[in-house]
């Protein structure tokens, strides 16, 4: 138990006694309890940034399954830091704004805390892992918190709805993502990422190292909304603003970019990589930007604005793959760019997104909406938060001097070397890579500047507003003014940044590269393309938005038909109606129904078995010979058993059924089996009795009135089951395979057990065994009958049956 | 004889096999019963037949029936007893509380 071990428990241990706290502690808020926990885990990852900087990793393990290979490794690195560091920064900012939000009163905050501290240790868990199987386990308690935090107010049947579908698609990604770690560790033997690495050669041989490669994908692309399972993002928007703030900005939506940065080493420098993940990317950096200028909400807008830079975060993720293709040189320098422009814009997406997300919730407190429709005018009303929110959106649209600007810039570059690339066949398509990238930027654009405009600016509308706005308080703005101005540092100063973070996680995602690179952000290119296609952005960014109106009417007709939500909602209800269809159609309730399933499969099976096997060519099998006796006999059983089903009366059946019986007997005389006669006689009679005796009972034998169909189908199924039946005695006798093991009996009866009767002596000496058991399945069945003739459930209340007088009135008589 | 022996095995199957898929309680009942003959001679018939004299070793005779298999059989039997009649008896109550023996009428409710 080391303290990085410490480190991810440590949350866990602290959701036990929330309750605890929320319980006996009610005068305080229960937030500020919890408040130190994010905070004594970021200090502590700020004091391993020099560490880390000089390239010493930590690394702890526990054996947790050592016959398995599963050990509780723990493993610090540029990498696991930079996303540790967003983890616990952006939490106790989260937790310290959810103090002010949530009314301790009003909500169960307990039940909130506890789920939002599940979450950050699964979290931490799942970035500081080096074993796979841990951060499987650790992934699915992300989604599992995920899905309690989004359905906080269960009573609303949209959180219902958003967590469901959150859960769905992301479970359903995370058990491909299992299947792909089992994959890797079929191909290298080891289920730590750090040894897979170092396997390497054999890994990028193997025949399942593709198939390996798209399972992992898909959870990543699930878990990290990208197109088309981007849907469960803007649902997920019905939980509360804190939970959307820190997971679905910051931290959850980012482990599938964490893991694709973590496999990178592995998966790099391959051409399906390559264009998995720059493609996804792209088009979901595409698709999101243009679903977000459509939507009315403040945060449905922020969410598809979180799924288009996830998405340009991924994309550059891809481009930068190409790097490890190219190994050592001038042409891989150029690539690793796009790596440092995805970690940059990763930090940078968390910061301002973040403070947006808080500041949609400030504006949703205060004026009790967040429908962009009924809101304006908010700017004179509440000038703190219009400052935040127009740091938070100008850094969105790439403008200077925020970090966004920056990362934008280097994203532009970024996908201008791509096009040029000469490799993966890059060149037929390359030149759509940065005219997508530069659409998608002119909508970023247009969709940042209605968040803050249609907010803050225009007419003020308060008979559409259930409260007076005015000022948040300090508590509320403070978290938001925290990130506000890490966007303007990062901004005016991103070398901060540039060595003590970026370099180290570089170097995680290049180990191959690793001392190629030099992280270098300036600020001023010079009049590069790049610049010039930031100022095509916003000029055409601003006349578009001046022309809304005009030209919104696209959406009307594009995404509508073509909406993925309604390809889920229906493929849900087509697969719950089809599932439902299918069993109604062959569980009917009907007994006869399943018999004919059994009695098929016996035919069809032990049929087929038959024809395989070739159990008839006639071996001289060592037959007995016939006498008149068993002619007769046979003939009588045979006659008696066949005229069973054509009987009109119950009493001619139930004749024949004993007829049978008693013929049954005579064959055991025959076949020397006194004792089996005996028994057979008493038993047929007792049964003959007992039926004449409940006949009386019973209803009459009716003539079945059936169609021809029914019953030729039992007769099909019945003459089936007999021939199998006696092909199967056929090919028995035919192939004896060794003698029987009763001449030890025979002569041991006497010897051992002091018993002429062979078959009492097994029955009682040698197998006394089962007899004991036959002895209990008759008085089983005898009680059950007993029990079954005295017990009589009906409505009569108890102590009426044990003949007392009720005295309550309403009783029936 | 064991050819005759397997082809009487197969028609109680047969039959058996025809009442079990009838919609009379009654009929299905007795169709057990043919089935368990059907179990029994089959049994009988596997333990090759008349190889000598009944299994009792006071008779001294040159070679005696294989006893294993009547053992089975005798067990069977006992059970198979214990099995028909609580069905019976079953089939008496559910008559006597639904007032039907026919299976069609007898499905199952909304609880399955």
């Amino acid at each position: 138990m080391s303290l990085l071990h410490a480190v991810i428990l440590l949350p866990f241990a602290f959701a036990v006694i929330v309750p605890l706290l929320h319980k006996y502690i009610n005068k305080l808020h229960t937030g500020w309890f919890v408040l130190p926990v994010p905070v004594l885990l970021l200090t502590y990852f700020l004091q391993r940034i020099s560490q880390v900087q000089d390239g010493r990793v930590i690394e702890e393990s526990i054996p947790w399954i050592p016959s398995l290979n599963i050990h509780f490794t723990a493993y610090l690195d540029g990498l696991s830091l930079l996303f540790s560091l967003l983890i616990t920064g952006i939490g106790s900012l989260v937790v310290l704004y959810s103090i002010y939000y949530m009314s301790k009163d009003k909500e169960a905050i307990h039940r909130f805390y506890v789920y939002l501290l599940i979450f950050m240790g699964a979290m931490l868990g799942v970035v500081l892992s080096d074993n796979l199987i841990v951060l499987y386990g650790f992934w699915e308690l992300t989604s599992l918190s995920s899905f309690l935090l989004i359905a906080f107010w269960y009573q609303r049947e949209r959180s219902r709805y958003g967590a469901l579908k959150s859960m769905l698609i992301t479970v359903f990604g995370g058990f491909a993502m299992l299947a792909g770690f089992i994959l890797l560790y079929i191909m290298s033997g080891s289920f730590s990422v750090r040894e897979i690495i170092a396997e390497l050669g054999t890994v990028t041989e193997h025949s399942l190292f593709i198939p390996a490669m798209l399972l992992v994908l898909l959870g990543a692309f699930t878990k990290s909304a990208q197109f088309p399972f981007h849907i469960w993002l803007p649902d997920a928007m019905e939980a509360p603003t804190p939970v959307s703030a820190y997971l679905h900005s910051a931290t959850m939506v980012k482990a599938g970019i964490y893991l694709v940065a973590r496999l990178s080493p592995i998966f790099a420098g391959d051409a399906t990589w390559f264009w998995l993940v720059s493609g996804f990317g792209l088009v979901t950096l595409m698709w999101g930007s243009y679903s977000a200028v459509k939507q009315t909400d403040l945060k449905a807008i922020l969410a598809f604005s979180t799924i288009s830079q996830l998405g340009l975060i991924m994309s550059l993720l891809g481009l930068g793959s190409a790097a490890v293709y190219f190994g050592y040189g001038e042409q891989s320098a150029i690539y690793t760019g796009a790596i440092t422009a995805a970690i940059f814009h990763l930090i940078n997406h968390a910061t301002f997104k973040g403070a947006l997300f808080m500041v949609a919730g400030i504006v949703d407190h205060e004026t009790g909406t967040r429908d962009i429709r009924k809101l304006g005018g908010l700017m004179s009303l509440m000038p703190i938060t219009f400052t935040l929110a127009l740091i938070g959106t100008f850094s969105m649209a790439g403008l200077p001097p925020f970090n966004g600007f920056l990362s934008k810039e280097m994203f532009f570059t970024a996908v201008l070397k791509a096009s040029q690339l000469d490799i993966f066949n890059v060149q037929s398509v390359g030149v759509l890579i940065p005219v997508v990238a530069w659409l998608a930027s002119i909508l970023t654009f247009v969709y940042s500047m209605i968040i803050v405009f249609k907010t803050f600016t225009g007419k003020y509308q308060p008979e559409k507003l259930e409260k007076k706005p005015h000022e948040a308080p300090l508590g509320m703005l403070l978290p938001p003014a925290v990130l506000a101005s890490l966007v303007i540092v990062f901004g005016l100063f991103p070398n901060l940044l540039a060595y003590s973070i970026i370099e180290p996680a570089m170097v995680s995602i290049l180990p191959s590269l690793a001392d190629e690179f030099i992280v270098k952000i300036s600020f001023w290119h010079g009049w590069s393309t790049e610049l010039f296609m930031t100022i095509g952005v916003v000029g055409i960014g601003v006349l578009l938005y001046l022309t809304l109106q005009r030209w919104q009417k696209v959406y009307n007709v594009l995404p509508g038909k073509l909406s993925f939500n309604r390809l889920y909602d229906r493929a849900l209800s087509t697969l719950e109606n089809s599932s439902l269809r299918m069993t109604n159609s062959y569980m009917t309730g009907s007994i006869r129904h399943y018999m004919i399933y059994i009695f098929a499969f016996f035919i069809a099976v032990l049929g087929y078995l038959l024809f395989k096997l070739d159990v008839f060519n006639w071996r001289n099998a060592e037959l007995a010979e016939l006498s008149i006796y068993e002619v007769v006999l046979t003939a009588v059983l045979v006659a008696a058993t066949l005229a069973v089903p054509f009987a009109q009366k119950r009493l001619t059946a139930i004749i024949l059924v004993g007829a049978v019986g008693y013929m049954i007997v005579l064959f055991f005389v025959i076949l020397s089996a006194p004792d089996l006669a005996l028994t057979q006689m008493i038993v047929e009679t007792v049964s003959v009795t007992l039926f004449l005796l409940c006949f009386y009972h019973l209803p009459k034998l009716r003539k079945e009135i059936t169609s021809i169909p029914f019953k030729l189908t039992n007769a099909i199924i019945s003459v089936g089951v007999g021939v199998i039946v006696t092909a199967i005695a056929l090919a028995v006798t035919n192939n004896r395979l060794f003698d029987s093991i009763s001449k030890y009996y025979l002569e041991e009866s006497y010897n051992s057990a002091g018993g002429n009767n062979v078959v009492n002596v097994i029955l009682v000496d040698f197998r006394g065994f089962d007899t004991l058991l036959e002895i209990m399945v008759l008085g089983i069945a005898s009680l059950g009958i007993y029990s079954m003739i005295k017990l009589r459930h009906t409505d009569e209340p108890l102590d009426k049956r044990h003949g007392r007088t009720k005295t309550d009135k309403g009783g029936k008589a | 004889m064991e050819i005759m022996m397997s082809i009487a095995t197969g028609v109680l199957f047969m039959v058996g096999t025809y009442l079990i898929l009838s919609r009379s309680l009654l009929r299905i009942i007795l169709g057990t019963s043919l089935i368990t003959h059907g179990v029994h001679l089959l049994l009988l018939t596997m333990s090759r037949l008349k190889t000598g004299a009944a299994p009792l070793l006071g008779q001294e005779a040159a070679a005696y029936t294989d006893p294993l298999p009547q053992a089975l059989i005798l067990t069977s039997i006992v059970i198979n007893f214990g099995v028909t009649s609580f069905f019976f008896v079953l089939a008496y109550r559910a008559y006597q509380e639904l007032g039907t023996d026919n299976m069609e009428e007898l499905r199952g409710g909304d609880d399955e």
